[in-house]
């Protein structure tokens, strides 16, 4: 009955498929997959939207929406209406092509990801050799269709939010790769599924999860880092910037290729969390022992919804950074530190067992952490400015 | 910079969450159309005309003089003086306004109109549900729509009305008391003629 409710969604796609003749079945069976995650995430989609709003709003001690529907949760599906209703304004001076190509881009390259992400214990779409790299060769191509929107709008703020984006998710792209490789020298596969295995076995009722070890959680810290910068989140939401901006790379987009902007911001953020849930968190493996029962999918989708609260959290907590601050952090602070966890979690892989290595990464990096921050990070005293004026 | 601030906000966003929750004073929201706070006592929206008897066209304080009309800076008071003059509430013989509009899209709420008025015939509503889906004519209130009696005006500004009816009931025992003595006067004036008319200048 466990191992039933555990492969549901596996044996539910055979019994499906069975019923066509064989030599369609691989492509169905695919066919099939790539469905259900187009219908699925759009539809967490509309509860991260919701779960957003509300936790905002109870943050600022708001109520948040409340009038559609009970608790308001009907309020993405009116939102989703007014935005199909919507007229489809195209500047008149817009590369046609590209501007209208650029938010299909955006979401099909946020679609991609979630091909490799393992979901539950054998729920996983292409399980590839290499599912790391091509989970960023396809996170790497959003900021194509970034820049295609801001350049083909022909609009300053676009292009100014545009050059922002790029700036900032190629920088930050640098650490998210980085802070993953720590994972990959440790479990020596790139493949998603292998690395959750690694971390699937339990100690005294307590996972091996890679963020419980001193590289794993200065990986994870670095990582979630980046991907909050590598999704355009608050604080690193400089890109959108609507106080000085209008609204960045999307501001010429209305009606329904805004909606897809914005669910491909969200699908960013629920890919990003899922490959950090798979790195550090354990992917579908319980948190516990005793829980090990519980369906591996419920495990996944929790920690991925926990993740998106993260999210939520912090936007409803930090303001928004300054570009060269944004640019200071991640070159002189999150950088300079990944490339040191990858020291750390090399002398941690050749140390060997035993609590020696655990008190010699820890220290490492928490001296590092704290020197870094307090002589890389300080804040400068600006005097009171001087004019020269022209003799 | 060691990340202990972001720490620190995020308990205090924390702590916001879950009180808004429990505590019904962090949560200020007053959800309005089901719920609504008592408007204060001096709120004020678009002007209207008092009227003290129980007939509205009849008790309106409004004379036309038209000083509201000419000191109104948005321009949206429109007055037709009448030709013929009717006893007002205390049966003084005056003008009254024949059209008395007021297009609420132009007026800024500014309350001239009040203040200059002689009469204490215009004052400030706190209405303030207005919408409507004709924005031309909807929006012009004629002097029907604007007559309000005088015991609103109470229930609204207690304060004010209570003042403005202490100040007219003083003008009234003047008046009176003028009239009383032109009266007087008059009576006086023709004692004195018929006095002085000799005895027997009749038959």
């Amino acid at each position: 009955m466990i191992t039933t409710m555990d492969q549901i969604f596996v044996l539910l796609q055979h019994w499906i498929v069975g019923f066509l003749p064989a030599f369609v079945q691989p492509f169905a069976a695919v066919l099939l997959s790539v469905v259900v995650i187009i219908c699925l995430f759009p539809a967490l989609f509309a509860l991260a939207v919701w779960m957003e709003r509300k936790g905002l709003g109870r943050m600022q001690n708001r109520l948040g929406p409340n009038r559609v529907g009970p608790f308001g949760l009907l309020q993405p599906i009116a939102d989703g209406i007014k935005s199909l209703t919507k007229e489809d304004i195209v500047p008149l001076s817009a590369d046609t092509p590209v501007h209208f190509l650029a938010p299909l881009l955006l979401v099909v390259a946020a679609f991609m990801g979630f091909a490799v992400l393992p979901m539950g214990r054998n729920m996983v779409l292409v399980d590839m050799d290499a599912g790391l790299l091509f989970f960023f060769a396809m996170g790497a191509s959003t900021e194509v269709s970034v820049f295609m929107a801001g350049w083909s709008s022909r609009n300053k703020y676009s292009l100014l939010g545009a050059m922002r984006a790029v700036a900032q998710m190629i920088s930050y792209e640098v650490v998210l790769l980085l802070s993953s490789v720590a994972v990959v020298m440790i479990s020596g596969s790139m493949s998603l599924t292998k690395i959750v295995e690694a971390q699937n076995h339990y100690t005294w009722g307590m996972p091996h999860w890679y963020i419980f070890t001193p590289w794993g959680l200065a990986g994870f810290v670095m990582y979630a880092i980046a991907a909050t910068a590598e999704t355009n989140r608050s604080p690193f939401d400089l890109p959108e910037g609507e106080s000085e901006l209008v609204a960045g790379y999307h501001t010429e987009y209305s009606g329904f290729k805004f909606a897809l902007f914005f669910l491909g911001e969200y699908l960013a953020m629920f890919s990003i969390s899922g490959l950090g849930t798979t790195l550090f968190l354990g992917g579908w493996s319980a948190p516990f022992a005793f829980l090990e029962w519980v369906p591996s999918w419920i495990w996944f989708f929790s920690k991925l919804m926990m993740s998106i609260f993260v999210f939520i959290w912090m936007r409803g907590t930090l303001p928004r950074l300054r570009q060269d601050q944004l640019m200071n952090f991640a070159w002189k602070f999150v950088l300079p530190f990944t490339l040191l966890n990858l020291m750390v979690t090399a002398l941690w892989r050749f140390m060997g067992e035993g609590w020696e290595r655990w008190v010699v990464c820890s220290a490492i990096l928490a001296v590092v952490w704290v020197v870094m921050g307090r002589v890389e990070m300080r804040s400068e005293h600006f005097g009171p400015r001087s004019y020269r004026y022209a003799e | 910079m060691l990340g202990e601030g972001i720490l620190k906000g995020m308990a205090e966003t924390a702590r916001n969450f879950v009180g808004s929750f429990v505590s019904k004073e962090r949560l200020t929201t007053v959800e309005y159309p089901e719920e609504r706070i008592a408007a204060i006592e001096n709120a004020r929206v678009f002007p209207f005309l008092v009227y003290d008897t129980a007939d509205w066209e009849a008790g309106l304080r409004c004379v036309a003089c038209q000083i509201c009309e000419k000191e109104c800076p948005p321009k949206c008071i429109f007055i037709d003086k009448s030709k013929d003059k009717k006893p007002d509430a205390i049966g003084k013989q005056q003008f009254y306004p024949t059209r008395f509009d007021i297009d609420i899209s132009v007026c800024m709420s500014c309350q001239i109109c009040v203040e200059v008025c002689p009469f204490e015939a215009i004052k400030m509503d706190n209405e303030f549900e207005l919408a409507t889906d004709d924005r031309f004519g909807g929006l012009l209130l004629d002097r029907k729509q604007l007559a309000k009696p005088n015991e609103y005006y109470h229930q609204i500004h207690p304060t004010e009305a209570a003042a403005v009816d202490a100040r007219l009931a003083e003008e009234k025992v003047k008046a009176d008391a003028k009239a009383m003595g032109a009266a007087d006067a008059a009576a006086a004036k023709a004692a004195a003629v018929l006095a002085a008319k000799p005895e027997g200048a009749g038959d």
